[in-house]
């Protein structure tokens, strides 16, 4: 092996991490899909340790600023954020979890979190559920499974899930939930409905 | 070839480089695609002297030495994904990274095994 002094031409050798905690082995991803300010921030935040992620730079006005991302609106006007949160679990199996805008505009980046994902979580807002609909469009076309979740806001009508899912019109094996992305615990109970349909839908 | 010059005009703004002058203008990787959570690590070879590295390609294959992903790459060094995934195409390109395969067979769906045990930790978390 050649240890050569100057930075350019140092060798860089394998670190032995197998036996390595930290090290990821498998990794898993999961996309969290909906509009601006539905909460996939606070999902993402609820049940991972969340990190900066930026994505191309071709958006602009409308990213910044809009999404509940405090502190991204000074950063740059070139650049888009995306929620970023990782899960490590033994064994080195990781869960990577994307947010990314539920707009039409974003869909290349959603093609790529998509490809060879566990699923997707739809978070819908039920004072605009139709804003959804693309989104479901995209999931169904393309057999990746996904989950429902419907945000409670403060101070909205409340629906029942039945409800949700009649007005979504998705198939019955669909998981449909209600909940407040704001608990750690509600969290984890929509990736678990995720993972357990991903595994059903894999059966089949 | 020189690395682009910076100009810095304060902290929260960083570096006055288009992120594309770090790829030399390109918006597309060639070749291997990586994915967000593609595991990639250091092969251990010599980047031979014909080969020019930028600052921020150093500073991946550095970060390499570690089975790392894309994602967390980008992260770390504060690039946009697209950028970080171009730059480490041609680190693939140059022989000095490789990827950790995580399955006998590539499969555009996960493993069942891995998702029974995600299910199990997510449920005692």
């Amino acid at each position: 092996m050649n240890f050569a002094a100057s930075e350019q031409s140092a060798s860089y050798p394998p670190a032995s991490h197998r036996q390595d905690e930290d090290v990821p082995l498998h990794t898993l991803k999961v996309l969290v899909a909906g509009g601006f300010g539905v909460g996939k921030t606070t999902l993402v935040g609820a049940v991972s340790e969340i990190r900066p992620l930026r994505t191309e730079e071709t958006l602009t006005d409308a990213s910044v600023g809009v999404d509940d991302l405090g502190g991204v609106e000074g950063k740059s006007t070139t650049t888009v954020a995306m929620d970023f949160g990782r899960l490590t679990f033994s064994g080195g199996v990781r869960l990577y979890l994307f947010g990314t805008p539920g707009q039409e505009r974003f869909w290349f980046m959603w093609d790529q979190i998509a490809y060879g994902a566990v699923g997707a979580i739809v978070l819908v807002d039920t004072r605009r559920l139709t804003t959804s609909f693309a989104s479901i469009d995209f999931f169904e076309q393309r057999e990746i499974p996904f989950v429902i979740a419907a945000n409670q806001f403060d101070g909205a009508r409340r629906y029942t899930a039945r409800e949700i899912r009649d007005a979504l019109d998705v198939d019955p094996d669909v998981p449909v939930m209600m909940c407040d992305v704001r608990s750690r615990e509600v969290a984890r109970g929509v990736l678990v409905a995720l993972v357990e349909h991903a595994l059903h839908t894999a059966r089949q | 070839m020189e690395t682009p010059r910076e100009r810095w005009i304060g902290r929260d703004a960083g570096p006055v480089v288009r992120p594309y002058a770090m790829t030399r203008g390109r918006t597309r990787p060639r070749g291997l695609v990586v994915d967000l959570v593609t595991i990639l690590v250091t092969t251990g070879r010599t980047p031979g002297d014909r080969v020019w590295l930028s600052r921020e390609q150093r500073r991946l294959l550095e970060l390499c030495r570690r089975p790392s992903t894309p994602a967390d790459l980008a992260s770390e060094t504060d690039l946009p994904f697209r950028v970080v995934q171009i730059l480490l195409e041609d680190l693939h390109q140059y022989g000095l990274i490789e990827e950790v395969p995580q399955a006998a067979e590539p499969t555009d769906r996960p493993d069942p095994r891995i998702l029974m045990r995600v299910l199990d930790e997510l449920r005692r978390l």
